[in-house]
């Protein structure tokens, strides 16, 4: 059994125990725990199902390669899936159970596929699901869908909150073992400005567990003298519990920081989201060990020889009390040795090489631990747990020689340089065929905005698997990296000679079919060495194919254990070498990052930027239902009583219509246009002449797209001899502000203009209706009267002793004036306006209001009656069309003979023969049907309300004849039920003769 | 636009602040002038002058957040007067550029002006976008973004001041808040 | 994530304080241009792996278009300059040609 060890584990503060619960046992752990070792420790090793057979799963790792030891962690708004319980560090309290089982751990009904294995090899899903077609909708969907997944979906919000950081650094070092840390003394000390990262909460990696030597100290001491040196630096910044998810082009790397995960509620952000800018990175990320594959290696007991180690050396806790370790390296007699040191016992060293002489081999043998040379796992014995190991020759077929009982095995397939961040921008790896590993190939880095190298692989993640190796090529590399000659000794570790090991892909070598449908190489996607053989027997000759065929490595640990192994075996079976077959691609995060840390601050009030005009308090205050239009919010009506939406957009057209309503229109933009070629220049960007508007005066313009698409419209005012002021749509403010500065700053550079975004300088009140100019008088300070300033001019002035700029323009059809005041001053005036108002029944009128009255005077509204294929001529504005400009944008664009056909969907007005309302984005019926045997089409509606004035249906539309065809009944679709009919009129519903806006 | 006569303009969000960490404030309104001209031009250095200011370097900002003038690009400046000072001071520009191709215009009622101050105010603008703070250098006016809005952000005397557009003031003010909260420190 | 220096503000920016604007030095071809004219500068657009010529302006900076000479394949950024030229900086073209020697040249 797996048990806490009396004494030991460097890691652990005993003094602080910890209670926490496991599917609802009640168990302890100590400070310093993470969730896998206090479970071990309590003899927690069935942990979890397998994705595809539910077979069972227990630790196999102690990082952040462990593809099996997920579980729920949490409750409410703090439960969160899929934690991995290698890198999760305990707390008190804390909450955790396992997944991806039914009903229970212990007894599982979806292990009912292990019995069916043979029938779900790899390609199983595609071979299967391809036909009949109905199959996969009613049968094996619902079927799969209750087995598959991995834990369940939280169903509260998330209680915890995230935030994102930027930091900058000319040399950020990945990893804070030996290799990171020597890299960040070399960089510090070359007064380079370093972050240092380490995904732990602890430094020093497993030098500590390894028993390395540094500089004649033990690893520990040097690693804690070097973190002391290295926090005495002000250009170094250290930080634990962080990890370098990604490395991403010109040197931006993103990182996460568990901030709170340990220590949940008290406050703090639970992550935190990194954005890093470096000049150069120094990947110092170390090596994962790799299993090896043989009959059962997925049974609950078999472990990395490295993890058995870190948990007895670390946490003292030992895996089994007999653990039969098996290797084909000489790395793994450490874990033989510290077990037997921690006083348990080590039946057998299974060594797969046919000698074993070395200084460790040797050691373990003189510490009384049997060694077999040359002999290999023929199978695992055992269900929800190691009972045994059958014993064969590696070079046989699996003859069992011997059966020795034992409750854990521990593993060593060789190790593999953790080459991710090395390979997200590019990098290139080379096959080291000495070491068996894929390992950066530094004549090919990944480079950044210079062209020069952007990371520098070190140490471990670099191929050197020894410490003596790890700190000079760190030291190396970090000088590099910070652009200076190595200065300096780097530290020194003692010597430890190890033999060469020897690539063991299956074992033993010639295992059948039995066997090899027995070798897992993906713990959690249940892939085995028999699917990837199969995958290359039916013509999956690539890597990246035979990845998505079988599934292997696509699991949440991304096939950290079972790339190299997979690539091997397809490698074997397609009779070629390893790096013929080459490695899937590395792909940013290294682990999953929470989606909390991506969104950050993104969330809830400020997930995204909501604009507001100076009077939104007001909208708010008097039940405004606000619309977004962009990221502004405006008021779309403002229902009074019990009034439905359309009651209230009808309440205030009336209102308006008989007396006076108020908008909000100050989301219009408003952009300056200043200098003596502003004219000019406005010439070109509107399709009409705006050089020779009169100051005072106002003009409705129109600015196409150089294609000559309408792109945006409104009104031009001219303040003085050489200014103007631009009116633009609410969406288009920044946009046709950027267009300006476009054409000035790139084509048109000579010219002397300048432009300035005015649009949040004021706010903007529209005032319609017949009794506005009575509400204006009555607030007194300037002459508003017809004579002074009749229809399309301004000026400007005070209106309740407030600075206003007022213009005589209207988009409702009536007596209209809309009224410009610093933005200071806008609530002010508006409730000014309101109280002036109250004797002839003012309202608060919404966008929708604004929208129908519009659409009753026929007034055109860019995004309804066009859509970026729609030129002015579409739309009968060719009054706004200059015909003496040479040019202007656009112009040119219009003249394609397209855009000139007389088969042009042109604009028309609608009205159906029995009144009604024609649905929103209805075409209109043409005779016939098209190639593809849909019914032809002449036309659409792009405007339809019902009028509360005319008591009907309106609408406009785009019809191939336009305004030709009026007095003609066409048909417009419906969703459901018969076509409606309408007629075609003119577009101007309402007061054709602008008496009214002209009063 | 003539001056309002008994009427206070207000500041988007009347003053609000919070204390976290660092203490976030809302000022203002301060007086703003855009002012759009080539370094070049006859006059700048004089209309400067008559507002009692220095022509700021690339990138830098001279004064203070109350009276000053920073570089916004290479034609452009942000002028920063009394609020009450900028009709005044737009009239002195006009005199002292007559003739020269500028453009001078008051935006003091389109922006927002927050405080962030304390020891750890640098942490608090840290959070918000791709700018160095640490190597932010003295006078440094730097434009970006904060979180998903532009700003413009400097160091000031115990602290950092930032401009943003109005109508995005709460939604600064939100970030600058979660920004600051306590325990939310980077160091 | 690109960074590009902001020849007008000297702003190392990055990404996202950038807008792009297509390719650079675009020649306009108004009223009065051939159809096949229009058309090339209108919508045919170079797609180069290598060396590109770039539009890019400082959004939430300084609010400068300038133009970026990069290498589409490496993503190496040759050099960033102000948009008021009709063809790169010969000093930009002669460091592009030393270190792409296949480059055939700005046309």
């Amino acid at each position: 059994m797996s048990t806490r060890l009396s004494k030991g584990g460097r890691l652990l503060d005993r003094s602080k125990a910890l209670d926490f619960v496991f599917n609802g046992k009640r168990l302890k752990g100590y400070q310093g725990d993470t969730l896998a070792s206090a479970l071990l420790g309590n003899d927690q090793m069935l942990l979890g199902r397998s994705f595809k057979y539910h077979r069972p799963r227990g630790l196999v790792a102690s990082g952040a390669e462990e593809p099996n030891a997920l579980v729920h962690l949490g409750q409410g708004g703090r439960f969160e899936p899929n934690q991995r319980t290698t890198t999760t560090e305990l707390y008190a309290g804390a909450e955790l159970s396992s997944q991806n089982h039914w009903p229970s751990l212990e007894f599982d009904v979806g292990a009912v596929n292990n019995a069916f294995a043979r029938f779900l090899v790899g390609g199983f899903y595609y071979k299967t699901f391809i036909h009949p077609r109905f199959a996969w909708k009613h049968v094996f969907e619902p079927v799969i869908r209750q087995s598959a997944g991995l834990g369940k979906a939280p169903k509260e919000a998330d209680a915890d909150h995230y935030e994102q950081a930027y930091d900058f650094c000319d040399v950020l070092i990945a990893g804070g073992g030996i290799a990171g840390l020597q890299a960040a003394l070399v960089a510090g000390q070359a007064g380079k400005r370093v972050i240092l990262l380490e995904q732990t909460p602890y430094w020093g990696g497993r030098a500590p567990v390894d028993g390395d030597v540094i500089d004649g100290r033990p690893a520990a001491d040097w690693i804690a003298a070097t973190v002391a040196d290295l926090a005495k630096m002000p250009n170094v910044t250290l930080k634990t519990r962080c990890m370098a998810a990604g490395v991403y082009d010109h040197g931006y790397i993103l990182a996460e920081e568990r901030v709170a995960d340990h220590t949940p509620g008290d406050g703090r952000p639970k992550k935190r989201l990194w954005r890093i800018r470096a000049t150069r990175i120094v990947a110092a990320t170390g090596a994962l060990e790799r299993p090896l594959s043989f009959a059962g290696n997925d049974i609950p007991g078999v472990m990395l020889a490295s993890a058995v180690r870190d948990y007895v050396v670390n946490w003292a806790v030992s895996p089994g009390d007999r653990t039969v370790v098996v290797t084909n390296n000489d790395d793994a007699y450490r874990t033989a040795i510290a077990l037997k040191e921690a006083g348990l016992a080590v039946p057998v060293i299974l060594d797969a090489r046919a000698s074993a002489n070395g200084p460790l081999p040797t050691k373990a043998r003189a510490m009384g631990i049997r060694v077999e040379a040359g002999k290999a796992i023929a199978k695992v014995k055992g269900g929800k747990r190691v009972t045994g190991v059958a014993i064969c020759l590696q070079a046989g077929e699996g003859a069992v020689l011997e059966e020795i009982a034992c409750d854990a095995v521990a593993m060593s397939g060789g190790w593999s340089p953790v080459v991710h961040l090395w390979s997200h921008c590019g990098g290139k790896l080379l096959w080291d065929e000495a070491q068996a590993m894929f390992r950066p190939d530094a004549t090919k880095p990944p480079t950044s905005h210079d062209g020069q190298a952007l990371v520098y692989a070190v140490g471990a993640a670099n191929g050197h698997l020894q410490a003596t190796a790890i700190l000079p090529d760190a030291a190396q590399g970090a000088a590099a990296a910070a652009g200076v000659t190595p200065s300096g000794v780097a530290a020194q570790a003692a010597p430890s000679d190890e033999a060469p090991l020897e690539p063991v892909w299956t074992m033993p070598q010639g295992a059948p079919i039995q066997l090899r449908s027995k070798m897992w190489l993906d713990y959690q996607n249940d892939v085995k060495v028999s699917d990837v053989q199969l995958a290359a027997r039916e013509g999956y000759e690539s890597v990246e194919h035979t990845k998505r065929y079988t599934t292997l490595g696509m699991a949440t640990d991304q096939g950290k254990l079972s790339n190299i192994n997979g690539l091997a075996v397809l490698a074997q079976s397609l009779n070629t070498d390893i790096p013929n077959v080459g490695t899937t691609t590395f792909r940013p995060p290294y682990t999953p990052v929470t989606l909390g840390a991506l969104a950050g601050e993104s969330r809830g009030e400020i997930f995204q930027p909501l604009r507001k005009t100076p009077i939104n308090d007001w909208h708010l205050k008097h039940n405004a239902y606000m619309e977004p239009v962009g990221l502004w919010r405006r008021a779309y009506c403002y229902p009074k009583g019990g009034e439905t939406h359309s009651q209230a957009v009808d309440r205030e057209i009336l209102a308006v219509r008989s007396g006076v309503g108020l908008l909000d229109a100050s989301t219009l933009g408003k952009l300056i246009v200043k200098g003596p070629d502003a004219g000019r220049f406005l010439d070109m960007l509107y399709t009409n002449v705006m050089s020779n508007l009169g100051i005072g005066k106002c003009r409705y313009g129109l600015m196409c797209t150089e294609a000559g698409f309408l792109t945006d419209d409104g009104v031009v005012i001219r303040l003085d001899e050489d200014t103007w002021l631009c009116h633009t749509t609410t969406g288009g403010a920044e946009r046709i502000h950027a267009h300006m500065e476009d054409w000035l700053q790139c084509e048109w550079w000579d010219w002397q203009v300048y432009t300035a975004n005015v649009t949040e300088q004021y706010a903007q009140i529209a005032v319609a209706g017949p009794k506005a100019r009575k509400v204006l008088e009555k607030l007194g300070g300037m002459d508003v009267s017809a004579e002074t300033m009749p229809f399309m001019t301004f000026k400007e002035g005070t209106l309740a002793g407030l600075p206003v700029r007022v213009h005589r323009i209207s988009f409702s059809g009536e007596l209209s004036y809309e009224i410009a005041v610093p933005a200071g001053h806008g609530l002010a005036l508006w409730e000014a306006l309101m109280e002036a108002g109250q004797e002839h029944g003012i309202v608060a009128y919404g966008t929708e209001a604004m929208h129908v009255m519009r659409a009753e005077k026929g007034f055109i509204m860019m995004g309804d009656e066009t859509d970026g294929t729609v030129i002015p001529q579409d739309l009968n504005l060719g009054w706004a069309i200059s015909k003496k400009k040479a040019d202007y944008l656009g112009k040119r664009g219009q003249e394609r003979t397209y855009l000139a056909s007389p088969d042009r969907w042109k604009l028309a007005g609608f009205e159906t023969l029995d009144g009604s309302v024609i649905p929103d984005g209805a075409y209109i019926l043409a005779p016939g049907v098209n190639a593809n045997g849909q019914g032809n089409v002449q036309g659409r509606v792009t405007s339809t309300y019902y009028s509360p004035t005319l008591k009907k249906g309106i609408a406009m539309g785009l019809i191939k004849g336009g305004l030709s065809r009026m007095g003609d009944v066409v048909e417009f679709s419906a969703i459901t039920g018969q076509p409606i009919k309408a007629k075609v009129v003119d577009p101007v519903f309402y007061d054709k003769e602008g008496e009214k806006q002209n009063g | 636009m003539a001056d309002a006569v008994n009427a206070q303009s207000v500041s988007p969000l009347g003053g609000a602040s919070f204390e976290g960490f660092a203490k976030v404030r809302e000022i203002g309104p301060l007086g703003m002038i855009s002012l759009r001209a080539k370094r070049d031009v006859p006059g700048l250095e004089g209309a400067f002058a008559s507002l009692g200011l220095a022509l700021p370097e690339q990138r830098r900002i001279t004064g203070t957040t109350a009276k000053g003038a920073g570089w916004m690009s290479p034609d452009e400046y942000l002028i920063l007067v009394p609020y009450a000072e900028v009709s005044g001071a737009l009239a002195n520009l006009a005199q002292a550029l007559k003739g020269s191709h500028h453009l001078a215009v008051d935006v003091s009622d389109a922006r927002a002006v927050f405080r962030i101050e304390g020891e750890k105010a640098g942490q608090v603008v840290a959070k918000l976008g791709p700018i160095d703070v640490a190597s932010l250098a003295p006078n440094e006016l730097r434009r970006s973004r904060a979180a998903q809005v532009a700003a413009a952000v400097w160091a000031e005397e115990g602290g950092f001041t930032l401009v943003c557009f109005r109508s995005v003031a709460a939604y600064v003010m939100g970030l600058l808040t979660a920004s600051a909260a306590p325990g939310a420190e980077l160091a | 994530m690109l960074i590009l220096e902001c020849p007008y503000c000297g702003v190392k920016a990055e990404e996202t304080e950038l807008s792009p604007g297509g390719e650079a030095h675009l020649k306009r071809f108004g009223p009065g241009s051939t159809d096949e004219e229009f058309e090339a500068y209108m919508f045919a657009r170079k797609n180069p792996k290598g060396v590109h010529f770039e539009r890019w302006r400082h959004a939430y900076g300084c609010g400068k278009w300038f133009l970026a000479a990069r290498c589409t394949a490496t993503l190496e950024v040759f050099g960033t300059y102000p948009a008021q030229v009709s063809a790169p900086p010969q000093a930009l073209q002669d460091k592009i040609k030393a270190k792409r020697p296949d480059w055939k040249g700005f046309q």
